[in-house]
């Protein structure tokens, strides 16, 4: 395959979004629509003794007001998580129910206790505001550093402990430290983000009676998902009279894979009242309800001997769930993350524990990367740190453990298939002028500011599969996707994808791979996803997984076609498929000038005049591709930082990726890909952090206090690739959208705390922490 | 209370509550959903639109102070084969990905790009620093208005 693949293909969604003609949640509107507001609690713990809704029922404009008591007697079950971990003894983690809306306790500050259905949205407000709740409350365990000796939250979880998960081998690991020559060792924080993607969730509910129909229309990267969910385990209703629509999202980042209240409940109450409901979340709703992503505390270990060889790992790490479990949150400080402990080295000893810890805060689930950006911080500062230690260079002790032969069976259940990591580390190094370095800090010196290098090589395991081997760890759904490649009479080509585009531009790049395998012009081709309706399954879009897994999925329908065509072509040119080749969009009968091109075929495909028994009229096909394996998308990051020591003020001066992504379709939108992952990334490390107090109240609960990168807090970045073609997908493509966001972290905070001298300094790196470093204090 | 404005170039006579903002107006009474709501405290930028040739945060003026104006938002900017500049530009250097902070940053750039200022990376940086995107690193959004400033992107 050629073509167009590889080409920098503008986008041709764009046309829609720059003239103000995007289609999002909230732009759209239904006859009649009511609006539905939340009421949330003030409290991060109470007994919700009562719930008064008199006065808000008689409040001007009300239509209606539901408890979470009234859900429950409408048959709505509580949400559930859907990934089951197992702990180290055995048992299952310990789930505490969720109610889509709070029934009798209330368990962290912004949890939706009833919803207030009016005719306007002014009135849906004062009506929220005349419910009188009474609520007593309880002592909070906010703070994940002492909540496993706190209050206990639910009922029968002990120490606020969901799961003792544990990965590796213990004993070996032991050996390996015991006969270590030198031991780095690093306790540190992954700080808690809020993902904040711009448009907040939304959604637009509507029933039709006539065929007893629920649309939903919303905010989600998966919305087949979010019908399955709604179905299965939250009784909505049933999966044929559910639809669930999920037109251009406006970023999403993680927060709008999961199954939240909100929607469930307008779902529900649209089909009550008969009348369609609208729910837009504010900022500040978003801030309190939308899953959260990290949040770890962590004490890591590196064993090796004198000349830096890795011989063990030893990871243990609390990972806050926040008070519920969000739909995957049990996955993600597990399996999308003790497996990636290995990184792009030989470690062979790695053991990791992790405890799954409750507390009363907003749960914590996918955050861009999930898991991965947590274990390469964890591998990335300690081998940054023992270089240090050993006084040897950074890109040295990385060369000299770096895995060389694949495909490579880890110590934590991967197998990687391919990669090139000194490839990819070596370019880096070039495009950074590692080499000019010295003398770019002795100029900064003389300026008074303080320069500093860091490096992260980094590896990820996306496109998450097989289902085999995920349904046998836990996982609650499959992992494959569907791709439909429909070719209509005329010759144009409709796709239906399983994956959603919610900013990475599905509409073009898969065009681009199937307009290339047909030979035929990209005009002809329209991808079509987002809609439960009109595509029969799909998982959406996660886990840098749509190319690698949805794409494979259209290039196998696409030859299914081909295949069909070659039958129907060669049924008309007189000759056996067999005998029939296909290239650049015309089917040749071999050894002849006889011929017919894409669109010749497709007709008669339509109309079938004279088909042979057995030749099947029409000309269309789907999959459902399931990987052998991840994807392992790996590269090197290097991130050049100057720290104003008068105001402790990081700036970042260079940032340079090199990663190897497998086969690129569209080189321009990778390269965007990076670009928001890093600056994702350069946000964890130096400005974003979610705070709660205490008392558990979010203390970041707005634009003001919780620092999102502006254009100014951010360098150009230096970005290319390196190929190494992934092994088990016929694209060989392995998929870029979280790396940035993985590398980056880490690469920041090794450049800051080589620019400060220091061993360690927690994220993100503000300038009072900063400042205080170079304070000694 | 009754209002007049002249939206992207069309007399509107509009009934509003005076504690409409004007994005409300544009986006509920006008229809005008290119405009965004990101954050409703003014400080994402999402609902940039420009009023008597300035870009303003519609979702921090009262539709009162909109009275007699003349406000052009986004779709009146420029349309599908007759795109504006900036628009244009926007597509040509990736400047977008999932598009919503996309109205608003290209109507907070149309004050950058035409203060007549001579521009570069740094002025384009400081100049957006009303305006949040998550998507794109704001990489590819600087080149898009310094390719329509005609500095060299």
């Amino acid at each position: 395959m050629n073509g167009m693949i590889g080409q920098p293909v503008r986008r041709r969604e764009d046309i829609r979004f720059i003239t103000g003609r995007g289609r999002y949640t909230d732009d759209l509107a239904a006859a009649g629509q009511a609006y539905a507001v939340f009421a949330r609690s003030p409290y991060a713990r109470a007994r919700l003794a009562k719930v008064d809704t008199a006065a808000a029922k008689a409040s001007p404009g009300v239509v209606a007001v539901f408890t979470g008591a009234d859900l429950a007697a409408g048959g709505i079950a509580a949400l559930p998580c859907g990934w089951l971990v197992k702990s180290t003894d055995g048992t299952d983690m310990k789930v505490a129910p969720r109610p889509p809306l709070a029934i009798s306790v209330v368990n962290f500050v912004g949890e939706p206790y009833a919803v207030v259905i009016a005719d306007s949205l002014e009135a849906a407000r004062a009506g929220a505001e005349a419910i009188e709740a009474d609520f007593q409350d309880l002592p909070p365990a906010a703070n994940l550093a002492t909540a496993m000796d706190g209050p206990q939250i639910h009922e029968g979880i002990e120490q606020n402990r969901s799961f003792h998960w544990a990965l590796g081998n213990q004993a070996k690991t032991e050996a390996a430290f015991a006969a270590a020559a030198h031991v780095t060792r690093l306790e540190f924080a992954n700080n808690r983000l809020i993902p904040n993607a711009i448009e907040p969730r939304a959604c637009l509910a509507n029933y039709d009676a006539a065929s007893d129909e629920i649309t939903l229309t919303t905010t989600s990267q998966n919305p087949h998902l979010e019908r399955l969910v709604l179905s299965a385990f939250v009784g909505l209703a049933p999966e044929h009279k559910l639809r669930v629509i999920s037109p251009d999202v406006g970023g999403g980042f993680g927060s709008k894979i999961f199954i939240y209240p909100e929607e469930t409940a307008a779902a529900w109450a649209a089909r009550e009242l008969r009348r369609a409901v609208k729910w837009t979340a504010d900022r500040s709703e978003a801030f309190l309800s939308d899953a959260h992503g990290r949040d770890h505390l962590t004490t890591a270990e590196l064993a090796m001997d004198a000349q830096g060889t890795f011989l063990g790992l030893r990871v243990h790490t609390r990972a806050n769930l926040g008070a519920y479990l969000s739909t995957f949150a049990s996955s993600v400080p597990t399996y999308l993350y003790g497996t990636l402990l290995a990184g792009q080295y030989r470690t062979p000893a790695i053991w990791v524990e992790v405890d799954g810890v409750y507390t009363n805060t907003a749960p914590v689930d996918a955050y861009r990367g999930a898991g991965r950006p947590e274990a390469t911080y964890v591998v990335e500062r300690l081998v940054e740190t023992a270089a240090r230690e050993l006084k040897l260079d950074p890109a040295e002790i990385r060369r000299r453990n770096f895995i060389h032969e694949f495909p490579y069976e880890t110590p934590v259940a991967l197998v990687y298939d391919i990669g090139d990591y000194e490839q990819s580390l070596a370019r880096a190094l070039t495009l950074a002028d590692v080499a000019g370095f010295p003398q770019r800090r002795a100029e900064a010196e003389k300026r008074g500011m303080k320069r500093g290098l860091g490096y992260s090589c980094y590896i990820e395991a996306c496109g998450l599969a097989p289902s085999q081997l995920a349904i046998s760890l836990g996982a609650g759904v499959g992992l494959y996707e569907s791709g439909e490649v429909r070719v209509n009479p005329t010759g144009s080509v409709t796709v239906f994808t399983g994956s959603h585009s919610h900013g990475q531009g599905h509409e073009t790049t898969f065009a681009q791979v199937v307009a290339t395998k047909f030979g035929i012009p990209i005009e002809q081709v329209e991808v079509v996803h987002g809609d439960t309706g009109r595509m029969e399954f799909g998982l959406g879009t996660y886990g840098s997984r749509s190319l690698a897994v949805g794409g494979s999925a259209l290039v196998k329908s696409a030859e299914k076609v081909i295949e069909k065509g070659k039958k129907i072509s060669g049924h008309m040119l007189e000759t056996t498929p067999d005998d029939i080749d296909f290239e650049d969009g015309v089917y040749r009968a071999r050894g002849t000038n006889r011929q017919m091109t894409f669109g010749e075929v497709a007709l008669a495909a339509y109309v079938p005049a004279n088909f042979p028994e057995g030749l099947e009229p029409g000309l269309s096909e789907k999959t459902f591709y399931d990987p052998k394996n991840f994807t392992y998308p790996a590269g090197s990051h290097i991130a050049e930082v100057e720290i104003d020591p008068e105001t402790g003020v990081v700036k970042v001066v260079a940032f340079t990726a090199v990663d190897d992504f497998g086969e690129i379709i569209n080189p321009m939108i990778v390269e965007g890909q990076v670009h928001g992952g890093v600056a994702q990334g350069i946000g964890q490390a130096l400005l974003e952090h979610g705070v709660y107090d205490d008392t558990g109240q979010l203390i970041t609960g707005s634009f003001m206090d919780y620092a999102m990168p502006r254009a100014g807090d951010l360098p150009s970045f230096s970005v290319e690739t390196t190929v190494t073609p992934c092994t088990h997908n016929p694209l060989g493509a392995k998929g870029c959208g979280e790396a940035g966001a993985i590398g980056a972290p880490a690469a920041i905070i090794n450049a800051v705390t080589d620019a400060l001298g220091v061993k360690d300094i927690a994220m993100p790196a503000s300038p009072e922490r900063v400042w205080r470093a170079l304070q000694g204090a | 209370m009754k209002l007049s404005m002249v939206v992207n170039g069309v007399p509107r006579e509009i009934d509003a509550a005076p504690s409409a903002l004007l994005v409300d107006i544009l986006r509920s009474d006008l229809r005008l959903t290119g405009t965004h709501v990101g954050c409703d405290t003014s400080q994402c930028g999402a609902c940039t639109v420009r009023m008597n040739g300035r870009a303003v945060k519609s979702c921090t003026v009262l539709a009162g102070q909109a009275e007699g104006a003349e406000v052009t938002t986004i779709e009146g900017l420029g349309a599908p084969g007759a795109l504006h500049p900036l628009q244009a530009a926007f597509q040509e250097t990736h400047g977008l990905q999932c598009g919503f902070c996309t109205p608003g940053m290209i109507m907070a750039a149309l004050d950058l790009v035409e203060s007549g200022e001579r521009l570069d990376e740094t002025k384009v940086r400081e100049g957006l620093a009303g305006n949040l995107c998550r998507c794109t690193g704001y990489h590819n959004i600087v080149r898009a208005v310094l390719l329509a400033a005609g500095a060299n992107a």
